[in-house]
């Protein structure tokens, strides 16, 4: 496959940047942070986002998606990227709607991937529960009773978790040595949740999960799953975080570019100067290769590349360190003014945090990615 | 579509008949690289023979037209056979600057006339070319170039001198640039000329490297005879043929920093020597900075893919040739760094048939001039804040 987009996917990534800029920009996520949204993202602007097919992207058209592939769905994350407009794209549309069509039994995914396709159902995945990441660390458990379980445990940083109408819980029922998941609806009994706000204006939830009883229809595809069956959902997850890192860091350099170009000193644009030239140039050539390895990543989602650990690791890891240096580099070359909360530099170095650190950050994933390649 | 695959089936079963086996596998040593050239010695049969067959179908230059030499492939085609050459690890039958830097630089600028008396002798290996483009005083400032060419009449007389001319002292002919005007602005009195190295008044002296090998050398021009038809492009006209001609050089420099088709991934050595603990490097510092590098070269090898993807689709590589020199040289120069860690004190060898004659070090040591060579990095980081990202000069 030619790395280059196809004249469709480009419209639909310059239909997604119009809409994007003109509708929640940066000046968006400001307002929705001043104003304590509680679920940190705009109902309204959600809707129009599942109006246009955006959480259907991925999902076969059997199921009401427009079977649009990973590679629309990473153009469109791009451009969220650059927008840093909070939405569940990610979150539903991209990591629960492939962990439904990855592992969901067939009246799982027509119960829920047609809801998930029209936005009206929010599902995050509930995972973490630890500080340090370690995704196959799971002490919630689910305990077998009669023809259902009991679900016992707590969980942490659920994304877009306080938004969310549905949860996708990793739990190990007793006696098995691999994870499942189960589907519980936000407002199950003996489900609390609570707001944690994040750095860059997410809205994560933290689970309680207190003997909460589901029946045996909640589990998906009624059968527990291996590391690497779950991980491919993880690593899907990670090549969209990737495509929106990508977004991130490409829309800091053009800005930073921009004032290079535009602040004088000394009566002369500063970007005539080699030492900042030269930083461009190096943030410029790491930027076109994170570019080739986020499009290789989604094409090769696409094509139905079986082994993604190396893939979404090598990305990930590559991705993060870019990304922080990026936006880093972003407020470093805008002097003064990029320190401050006023402009909006400063939002794009929070979101790359999160980005990197959610789902295994650039060491997690280095180590990851040796450990694949057998060192 | 169909057409391809029969192109490959048939590049398959001829590269069968045709490639020989010892010519499937890595180089060992320098020595085993073929230049061509009026002074070729070969090395074996295996490697005259392999050459032979390769120069009878033009696929030495692939994509040149056939009526002067070339394999007359178009790029989906020339892609296949790259791609089948690389399957049975079959060496690069001819190493040219003809082909890499002159080649496209006379097809794309020369008379018909400098067309048909050039291309084809170097699709056929039968001139071994070298570049004379530095001078002394002219390093990363290579517009300052002083080398005069003044008009003689029927011919011209060049003067002067260059430096770090690659395999000056073995080369047949030299395509050089040289000060055609000394009035005006500096980069409107340059032309670029073709002579033959055994002109009389051409002397040549090599210059060795901290590798302890002399692959540069400089080259001296007393009253030096060139023939009026011998120039690219026109006269005072030759910036614009350096810089793309350049530019071919820069994309080709880049690209060593994948290292050669055949030589063993980094970690594999170091799995080999440092061993691993509980499935990890035994070397954990040691490790990251592999683990990072094998990173860096995916994300190039993917670009230049993309890059050539592009290209394919009407796009041009230009000034995207200096950041491909920039990654691939520094890259390059971190994996040799990086194996004379992994190597240790087997690394320090300098001589002798345990080390393949220093083979390690010395290429360790060459690789310091890969981000010289061709235009420093800093030069092409110059080159890519001005033209690609438009900040002010």
């Amino acid at each position: 496959m030619a790395l280059i987009l196809t004249e469709e996917q480009s419209m639909l990534q310059e239909s997604a940047r119009e809409f994007l800029q003109k509708k929640a920009p940066v000046k968006h996520l400001r307002s929705l942070r001043d104003q304590g949204s509680e679920s940190g993202f705009d109902a309204a602007i959600w809707q129009e986002m599942s109006a246009m097919g955006w959480p259907a992207m991925i999902i076969p058209e059997a199921y009401d998606g427009l079977g649009f592939g990973y590679t629309g769905m990473g153009l469109v994350l791009q451009e969220t990227g650059r927008s840093l407009t909070p939405s569940p794209l990610f979150s539903s549309g991209l990591v629960a709607a492939s962990a439904f069509e990855l592992l969901a039994n067939e009246k799982q995914k027509s119960d829920y991937l047609p809801k998930i396709a029209s936005g009206t159902t929010i599902v995050s995945l509930a995972w973490d529960e630890s500080n340090r990441y370690q995704p196959f660390a799971i002490n919630t458990t689910a305990e077998a009773d009669g023809s259902g379980y009991h679900l016992n445990g707590q969980k942490l940083a659920v994304i877009d978790g306080m938004g969310a109408t549905h949860f996708l819980v990793s739990a190990r029922v007793e006696g098995e040595a691999d994870l499942s998941l189960f589907v519980l609806e936000a407002n199950q009994t003996g489900l609390t949740r609570s707001a944690s706000r994040a750095l860059d204006t997410h809205v994560f939830a933290n689970l309680r999960l207190e003997n909460i009883v589901v029946d045996a229809a909640a589990r998906l595809g009624a059968q527990s799953y291996s590391e690497g069956e779950l991980s491919r959902v993880l690593d899907i997850a990670r090549i969209g975080q990737c495509a929106e890192l990508l977004g991130v860091a490409r829309e800091t350099f053009e800005r930073t570019m921009a004032y290079l170009r535009e602040r004088k000193q000394f009566g002369v644009p500063i970007g005539s100067f080699q030492a900042l030239q030269h930083r461009a140039a190096m943030l410029y050539s790491e930027l076109e290769m994170c570019k080739s390895m986020v499009l290789n990543a989604l094409q090769q989602l696409d094509a139905g590349q079986q082994d993604l650990a190396e893939l979404a690791s090598c990305c990930k890891a590559k991705l993060s360190e870019i990304a922080m240096r990026a936006t880093a580099e972003g407020i470093q070359m805008h002097g003064g003014i990029g320190m401050t909360d006023e402009f909006e530099i400063g939002f794009f170095y929070k979101r790359a945090r999160i980005l990197e650190t959610l789902l295994g950050d650039r060491h997690y994933h280095l180590d990851r990615f040796a450990l694949q390649r057998g060192y | 579509m169909n057409d391809l695959v029969s192109f490959r089936a048939e590049v398959r079963h001829w590269l069968e008949q045709n490639c020989p086996e010892e010519m499937r596998k890595p180089f060992a040593t320098e020595a085993d690289i073929c230049w061509g050239g009026r002074h070729c010695v070969f090395q074996s049969e295996a490697q005259q023979q392999w050459l032979r067959n390769m120069t009878s179908k033009g696929w030495t230059a692939p994509t040149w037209p056939v009526e002067y030499g070339g394999g007359g492939l178009d790029r989906a085609e020339a892609k296949v056979l790259q791609e089948e050459l690389q399957r049975i690890n079959a060496r690069l039958a001819l190493y040219s600057f003809g082909i890499s830097m002159i080649g496209p630089a006379i097809l794309k600028y020369a008379s018909e006339e400098l067309k048909r008396q050039h291309l084809p002798a170097i699709v056929r290996a039968e001139i071994r070319w070298v570049q004379g483009y530095s001078e002394p005083n002219a390093g990363s400032d290579l517009a300052s170039l002083q080398a005069g060419l003044v008009d003689h009449g029927d011919h011209y007389l060049l003067n002067g001198s260059k430096i770090w001319t690659s395999y000056g002292d073995k080369g047949d002919w030299m395509f050089c640039l040289v000060r055609s005007d000394s009035d005006g602005p500096k980069h409107g009195g340059i032309s670029l000329v073709l002579f033959d190295m055994a002109t009389p008044g051409v002397s040549t002296k090599t210059i060795r490297l901290i590798s302890g090998k002399s692959p540069f050398a400089e080259t001296f021009f007393d009253d030096v005879r060139v023939e009026k038809n011998q120039l690219v492009g026109e006269l005072n006209g030759g910036w614009t043929v350096a810089k793309y001609l350049l530019t071919h050089e820069r994309e080709m420099i880049g690209e060593s920093g994948l290292g050669q088709a055949g030589t063993r991934a980094l970690s594999d050595i170091a799995r080999e020597i440092v061993g691993l603990e509980h499935g990890r490097l035994a070397d954990p510092v040691l490790r990251r900075e592999i683990a990072q590098l094998e990173l860096d070269e995916k994300g190039l090898a993917l670009t230049l893919e993309r890059a050539r993807d592009e290209a394919r689709a009407g796009a041009s590589l230009g000034a995207s040739s200096a950041m491909f020199k920039y990654i691939g040289t520094e890259m390059n120069k971190r994996r040799q760094e990086l194996l004379m860690s992994v190597n240790g004190l087997q690394a320090l060898d300098w001589s002798g048939p345990e080390s393949s004659d220093g083979l390690l070090p010395k290429t360790w040591l060459r690789s310091r001039g890969n981000s010289i060579e061709g235009g420093t990095s800093e030069i092409q980081l110059n080159i890519v804040a001005k033209h690609l990202l438009g900040l002010p000069g």
